[in-house]
């Protein structure tokens, strides 16, 4: 249970932090580490090289820009939770950092990290799919910009590749239509989920347009739950479509039968939440 | 600089601290190994059961997700430090006249990061303080006795009768 020995670099720039990693093919990248630093003392992964991007002030911003809120990959989770910035204009990423880990976790963990790292039952990769946002990457070549919908590509997979390094996300900001929902079921408050859901749509009169339902803890990334969003915004029996949506494997939380009745449950949670008009 | 072994420089409890550490070394095990701090203890050594909690730079974390190297120029408290300082005298206290404790592995790193969240203010819910404690494992107590030792300990600094 301790880590196999590794080399330590701390990164002054994003620039000088992807030199670093060029230079050693076995590297990872140390933000947060309250994923990493568990993988390496149970010997899950043993690289040869750290780079502790921690110093990177430039990755610590949270901003309000034409419409769309950048959250630098650098932000901590606890820093995340104090923003008047994310309150007001992320409300759904504000309504989920509660349910991440423990307060001395939140205090070390990064959204970037969450985000690259992908875990299948966490929050916040649902809640950028949800919102349709996207992630900043940078390389040796320069900057590129992913998608969400395209970002998870699967069991702790994404568009990252070698020499990438996720510098921010962004998601669109909340306007007065903006409706959304969030509900999670863990054993334990802070562990990861059985099953979560986070949701987002526009208030059309009354109706619901723009449903985008991604559920996390029930398949290998966050999915979407097209069939659902479908009958929603038709007024049809959104609940009742998630069998088409949903195919939840067993694990050790639930059997996939008891997540699919869960993700129903937890559908109908976020539904209350999305009728309502947001305060 | 991509070196196994770094020069570090930090303050623990106070006194400013200065070795040579191997890269892997968590923090938790330099203040236990290195400075023969053993308040602070290792259990799960993956983030789970919080008897590793620290304070560094003012915010409470997992000593075993952190490690020792990315400690240079941080300033860190112990239980030792929190206990000689007198800061939690009330809470520790508080949690004897209570039998918040029986073994007392999972303590230190109970009472820090129950102090953390006395340190906000108020009187918190015991459903926040529940929350607040849900990453530091009791495996005796059944927690029942912590959650009525924090909340008599935000009463009393609130200055209200428990």
């Amino acid at each position: 249970m301790k880590p196999a020995p590794f080399g330590f670099a701390k990164a002054r720039s994003v620039d000088d932090a992807i030199a670093l990693m060029a230079q050693q093919p076995d590297a990872r990248l140390l933000a947060g580490g309250q994923s990493l630093i568990a993988t390496l003392n149970m010997r899950l992964s043993a690289p040869k090289l750290l780079v502790d991007i921690n110093a990177l002030d430039e990755l610590k911003r949270i901003s309000l820009k034409d419409g769309v809120v950048e959250i630098g990959a650098l932000v901590r989770h606890a820093q995340a939770e104090r923003s008047a910035e994310i309150a007001r204009h992320a409300p759904l990423i504000a309504l989920a950092l509660p349910h991440i880990a423990h307060p001395a976790i939140r205090n070390r963990g990064t959204i970037g990290g969450s985000i690259a790292f992908a875990d299948p039952a966490a929050e916040l990769p649902a809640c950028l799919l949800a919102l349709g946002g996207e992630v900043e990457i940078a390389n040796a070549t320069g900057r590129r910009r992913v998608a969400a919908d395209a970002f998870f590509t699967g069991l702790f997979e994404t568009a990252l590749g070698f020499g990438d390094i996720l510098t921010a996300i962004r998601v669109p900001a909340a306007t007065g239509e903006k409706r959304y929902g969030f509900a999670e079921l863990a054993r334990r408050h802070g562990d990861y989920a059985m099953v979560g859901l986070a949701a987002a749509a526009r208030a059309d009169g009354k109706v619901l347009k723009d449903v985008r339902l991604a559920f996390f803890g029930v398949d290998a990334t966050p999915v979407r739950a097209q069939a659902a969003e479908a009958e929603i915004e038709g007024g049809g029996d959104a609940v009742a479509a998630l069998a088409d949506d949903l195919d939840p494997h067993d694990d050790v939380q639930a059997s996939g039968a008891a997540k699919k009745h869960l993700a129903g449950v937890l559908l109908r949670r976020a539904m209350t939440q999305l009728a309502e008009p947001r305060p | 600089m991509s070196e196994r072994f770094h020069h570090i420089a930090l303050s623990v409890n106070g006194e400013e601290v200065r070795e040579r550490v191997d890269a892997r070394k968590t923090l938790v095990d330099f203040l236990r190994e290195d400075l023969g701090l053993t308040g602070s203890h290792v259990g799960c050594e993956h983030g789970v059961c919080g008897a590793c909690t620290v304070t560094l730079d003012g915010v409470i974390v997992r000593g075993c997700l952190t490690l020792a190297v990315q400690c240079d120029g941080a300033s860190v408290e112990t239980i030792e430090g929190a206990s000689d300082a007198g800061t939690i005298a009330d809470l520790q206290e508080a949690f004897r006249t209570r039998n918040a404790l029986q073994c007392g592995f999972c303590t230190p790193g109970m009472l820090l990061t129950a102090a953390a969240l006395l340190a906000q203010g108020g009187v918190p819910s015991r459903a926040t303080i529940r929350a607040h404690l849900s990453g530091n494992y009791c495996r005796c107590t059944g927690y029942h006795a912590i959650v009525d030792a924090v909340e008599a300990v935000a009463r009393a600094r609130a200055g209200e009768a428990s």
